[in-house]
Order: structure tokens, then C-alpha cells, then sequence
């Protein structure tokens, strides 16, 4: 055990550096740009060869990338010339926000879908299997705006019983909870639609397997063969995907909230990357990243939990 | 995207191609009749096609000409079947035209990502050892990283044109296609036939994508129509954010991205374009449900 998480860890930073040196690179690529970027299109060239020289960008990529990750090891990870303010308190301001939507997101997911997928899966090409593969292949084949857009015109424009934006600020009669209903609601259709259909396909997997029938012949109720000798084993497979929802629940998610104006983290590196904040982008990179590694690795332990062959 | 495209897909196959007689298609192609959710896919797929193709003849209006008579009243009229949006264009014309960039980008990103994955994965597959090694780990690190926050960093670096898009969607799907080739590589490389073109003395290169790919063509038919479907999503997508293809020419995604603060009042102007993308989207997912059906039947 000790031994798999020591390689875990040393995948997580090793991958960490190699993202961090790529984004760094991309984002650095002519040296003058970045002076160009921080003064606007007006400033002339003089300030902008000043600042360069200030900033010491007309160095060696490589020498600033060592510097970059000094400063990230003393947990400094520069300044954010979008939002005027140091890139960790812009962050985590903004993750937080978007753990919010995720956690409960994947409270609803997490259940629905394997609800969904196991009474689907148990009984292949049932008429019951025929609706659920139709509606989670449907659903998830719904772009999250179009999602958005469909929900919207529903409950926004027609009854009015819903917000149409949230902005996490109670406003205009709104509660956030009420705001946070429709966010929710088309990240969970979006994302429980692929889920389902994972979990599905091991479900029926697992019903062809020898001790499902043995199970079953030896005159066990159908539901305790489901739910003590089919349920764990047709998980096993789904667990990493299920895992690795978090990501794009945490990362993922730029499209729903711009969508409903949500102050999330995909947001926020969207707005960098429009407005090319170079620290935003770098530091958002690397959490990503950090979060993408890091539920992977929750996935494998997730795996050995659930199966005690690799467990021993 | 019916199976036909396998032709195309995997042009490094030539005996594969050529062994198959122009009639054996046409069975195939009747036997997605078999699966009612291919058939509903190849229909709705193929009617996407038809329209994208037919554009300029169906068309009652070039997509980009404001009728500023019709801002009085955009919502479907005779004039406007669909509509106006709300600079006066065309909603049907638009969506129509707008089906073009769609169709040819997702379906060439998709054979971009199946032929570099493809060799990827058969390389890594059949040498094994540090290459492997390598190329596992390089497509680990790709696919850790979220899709949609690389697309941003990248084409708000390069700026954002439909080749930028077609290669940072060919170079994010490819790690799945290495995977799942690599997989299939790994077990089929233990073939006898492999074996025997080894005894013949047929180069690597040869036994890989002569002997080796050819077989793992049926996942990577249904992984390739997902994928298309996949695509779509994200070209939509970025539309939506604003980082998709230049206007003003129709996008479906960025189309829906003009409109839809404008909902409360005119709904029409987002909701067309929104059901356009997603009934596009779905006949490629029914499709590869319906694939994979037939698949396990054989």
C-alpha cells in the first residue's frame, strides 16, 4: 500500500512539473508579450521594452520557469492583472464557489445514476433497460448550454418560477438556493447521462457472469441476488469513472457557468484567457491539473477498496 | 457517418478496403436496419448531411443578409420560417449554413485523432517496454488535463480558426483512441498471424497496420461515432464562449451565445439553434449505441 501511494505521488508531481513547464512556455512564448499584454495595445514600445526589462522577462524562459516554481514552492503565485488582486485570493474565491455547485451536483449524481444504471443494466433489453439507455444516450447528448437554454425557456421565460442567472448574490427576490436550482440541475442531467450508461454496461456484464446464475439457481429472491452479489462487483469498473466526475465537475463545468453567470473557476479562466491575465492562466492550469491528477488517483484507491483481490 | 466511413476512416488498410466489394456495403449499411436506434441515427445524421450539403439551393436567404424590416417582428413568420435573429437574419438559413463548418469539422478532427491515436497506441501496443511507457504516460497527462480548460489557454493563445480547432481537438481525443488501440494491441499481437508475418520476415510497420489495426476496427467504429458526437458538443461549445469559429459567419454555438440574454423577451432566437446542435449530437450518440448493439450480436 504504502509502496502504490508513493507512486502515485511521485506521477501526481511529476505531471504537475511537466503541465506547469508546458502552460509556462505557451504563455511566455515571445518575450515581449507579456508587457504587451499586462500595458493594452495603446502603451508605446518604449513601456513596454521598460516593463520588460522590470519584470525581467527579456531573461531565458527557463531561468524565469525556475524562479516561477521557487516562488510556487514559498506559495506565491503571482499577481492577477484582471482582477487587480493576488492570484490565491482570486482562486480560491472562485473554487470555492464552484465546490458548491459540484458537491452538490455529484450528492445527486452519484445516486441517481446508479439507481438509473442498475435497475437498467439488470435486465438487458427489457423495455425498462430500452428507456433508460434512450433517455441517459438522449440527455447526455444535449449540450450543457442547449441544457441550459431548453431548462431555461421552461422555468424561466414560461412559468417563472426560477431565476435565469446566479450570481450567488440574493437579489431581485431571489434566493440563492433558488439560483442555484437550474445550475444544478443541468449539470446532473449532462453528466449522470454518461454516468448511467457506464454503470449500465457493467451491470449487464456482471448479470452474465456463472455466479449470477448460480445465485439465481439456487433459488436466491432476484433482489438479493442485485443487491449482495451483483451490486459490488458491477461497480468496480464504473468507481474510476465516477471518480473522475469530480474533475469535470470542478474544471468542466465553464460552459454551465457561463450559462447562468455563475463566479466559478471555469469562469474565471475563461475571463483570463480572454484577457490574457498570464498568472491567471498559470495558476488555474496547475490546479486544474492538480484536481484532474489528484481524483484519479482517489479513483484507483476508490478500485482497491471495492476489490479485495488487489487489496491483500 | 454510416459504416461506410470505415473506408475512409482507416485508409491505412488498403487489403481491408479493397477485399470489401461495393455490395458488401450495401448489406452492411441494410443491416443498421437491424437496430432501430442506428437507423434512427443514420437518418437523422444523414438528413444533417443532406441540409449542410444542399444549403445554398434550400436556403430562402444568404445567412448573413439583415432583413431590417423583419426587427418588427422576428419571431416565425411566413417570410422567416425560424425566425430573425435580432440583427434580422435568417434563423432557418443560418442553421442550415451553420450545419457546414459542423459537419466538416467534428468528422475531420475525429479521423485526425483516430489516425495519430491509432499509431500511438499500435506503437506503444507492439514494442512495449520504455516506449510504451512513454507514450502511456504522455497520453495520461493529456487526458488528466480537463478538455474544455485546455481548448481555452490554447486558442486564446493561437486565437481561434477552424484548423486551430480541428488540431487541438485531434491532439485531445487522440490519447483515448491510443488507448483503447493499445489495449487491443497488446492481445492481438500474440496472434498466430502475427507470428507468421514475423516468420515471413514482413517489416513492423507492415504487421502493425496491415495485420494488427484491420482487426481492431469494430470498437474503434463506435468509439470514432461517439467521438464525432463528443466533438460536436465542444465546437458548440466554444461558439458559446465566444472562442469558437470568427463570426459573422453562422455558428450554432455562437449563435445561441448572441441571443440567449435576449430569451425572456424572444426565446425562438436561442431555442433553434440549441435544438439543431443537440439533434445532431443525438443521431451520432443513437448511432453508436446502435453500433455496439449489432457489434455484440455477431
Amino acid at each position: 500500500m504504502a509502496r502504490f501511494f508513493a507512486k502515485h505521488l511521485l506521477f501526481l508531481l511529476f505531471t504537475l512539473l511537466v503541465v506547469s513547464f508546458l502552460v509556462f512556455t505557451l504563455n511566455e512564448f515571445s518575450p515581449g508579450a507579456v508587457a504587451r499584454k499586462i500595458l493594452g495595445a495603446y502603451a508605446t514600445q518604449e513601456q513596454v521594452d521598460v516593463l520588460t526589462k522590470q519584470m525581467g522577462l527579456d531573461r531565458p524562459v527557463l531561468v524565469r520557469y525556475v524562479e516561477y516554481l521557487g516562488g510556487l514552492a514559498s506559495g506565491d503565485l503571482g499577481y492577477s492583472a484582471r482582477f487587480k488582486l493576488p492570484v490565491r485570493e482570486v482562486i480560491f474565491k472562485h473554487l470555492a464557489n464552484t465546490v458548491l455547485l459540484a458537491a452538490i451536483a455529484f450528492a445527486c449524481i452519484v445516486p441517481l445514476s446508479t439507481l438509473l444504471g442498475v435497475v437498467a443494466g439488470m435486465r438487458e433489453s427489457s423495455r425498462v433497460d430500452r428507456v433508460i439507455l434512450m433517455f441517459s444516450t438522449v440527455v447526455a447528448s444535449i449540450p450543457e448550454f442547449a441544457l441550459g437554454v431548453f431548462l431555461a425557456s421552461v422555468f424561466v421565460v414560461w412559468l417563472g418560477w426560477l431565476p435565469g442567472t446566479a450570481t450567488l448574490v440574493a437579489g431581485g427576490g431571489w434566493s440563492v438556493a433558488a439560483q442555484l436550482v437550474l445550475p444544478v440541475t443541468v449539470v446532473v442531467l449532462f453528466d449522470s447521462g454518461y454516468v448511467v450508461s457506464m454503470i449500465r454496461a457493467s451491470m449487464v456484464e456482471v448479470m452474465q457472469r456463472p455466479y449470477i446464475r448460480t445465485a439465481v439457481l439456487k433459488g436466491l429472491p432476484f433482489r438479493a441476488v442485485i443487491l449482495r452479489h451483483a451490486l459490488r462487483n458491477a461497480m468496480l469498473t464504473p468507481i474510476t469513472v465516477i471518480m473522475l466526475q469530480i474533475n469535470y465537475l470542478v474544471a468542466g463545468v465553464v460552459v454551465v457557468e457561463t450559462v447562468f453567470a455563475y463566479p466559478g473557476f471555469g469562469r474565471m479562466i475563461l475571463e483570463a484567457a480572454l484577457f490574457k491575465d498570464i498568472a491567471l492562466i498559470e495558476a488555474g492550469a496547475l490546479v486544474a491539473v492538480f484536481l484532474a491528477v489528484l481524483t484519479n488517483i482517489l479513483g484507483d484507491i476508490a478500485y482497491v477498496l471495492l476489490d479485495p483481490r488487489i487489496r491483500a | 457517418m454510416s459504416t461506410p466511413a470505415t473506408a475512409e476512416a482507416l485508409p491505412a488498410s488498403p487489403p481491408a478496403a479493397s477485399r470489401l466489394r461495393p455490395h458488401a456495403w450495401w448489406r452492411r449499411l441494410a443491416a443498421l436496419g437491424e437496430s432501430t436506434p442506428a437507423s434512427v441515427g443514420v437518418v437523422i445524421v444523414l438528413a444533417w448531411v443532406a441540409l449542410a450539403l444542399l444549403a445554398p439551393l434550400i436556403a430562402p436567404y444568404p445567412p448573413n443578409a439583415n432583413d431590417m424590416a423583419a426587427l418588427a417582428h422576428t419571431t416565425p413568420s411566413r417570410a422567416h420560417w425560424l425566425g430573425t435573429d435580432q440583427l434580422g437574419r435568417d434563423l432557418f438559413s443560418r442553421i442550415l449554413w451553420g450545419a457546414r463548418p459542423v459537419l466538416i469539422i467534428a468528422p475531420l478532427a475525429v479521423l485526425g485523432a483516430a489516425a495519430l491515436g491509432s499509431l500511438l497506441g499500435l506503437v506503444g501496443g507492439y514494442y512495449g517496454r520504455w516506449i510504451d511507457l512513454v507514450i502511456t504516460r504522455a497520453c495520461d497527462i493529456v487526458l488528466s488535463f480537463p478538455v474544455i480548460i485546455l481548448y481555452m489557454i490554447i486558442l486564446a493563445h493561437v486565437g481561434s480558426s477552424a484548423w486551430n480547432i480541428v488540431g487541438v481537438l485531434t491532439l485531445t481525443k487522440a490519447p483515448i483512441i491510443a488507448r483503447i488501440v493499445r489495449g487491443m494491441t497488446l492481445d492481438l499481437r500474440e496472434r498466430e498471424y502475427v507470428a507468421a508475418a514475423k516468420m515471413r520476415g514482413e517489416s513492423a510497420l507492415y504487421i502493425m497496420l496491415v495485420e494488427i489495426l484491420p482487426n481492431a476496427r469494430g470498437p474503434l467504429v463506435v468509439d470514432m461515432c461517439l467521438r464525432t458526437g463528443y466533438n460536436v458538443i465542444i465546437i458548440g461549445s466554444l461558439g458559446f464562449l465566444g472562442i469558437g469559429l470568427p463570426p459573422p459567419d453562422p455558428d450554432w454555438g455562437g449563435m445561441v451565445k448572441d441571443t440567449y440574454g435576449m430569451m425572456m423577451v424572444w426565446p425562438h432566437m436561442a431555442l433553434f439553434p440549441c435544438a439543431a446542435i443537440s439533434s445532431l449530437v443525438v443521431g451520432f450518440n443513437l448511432l453508436a449505441v446502435g453500433l455496439r448493439e449489432l457489434g455484440l450480436r455477431d
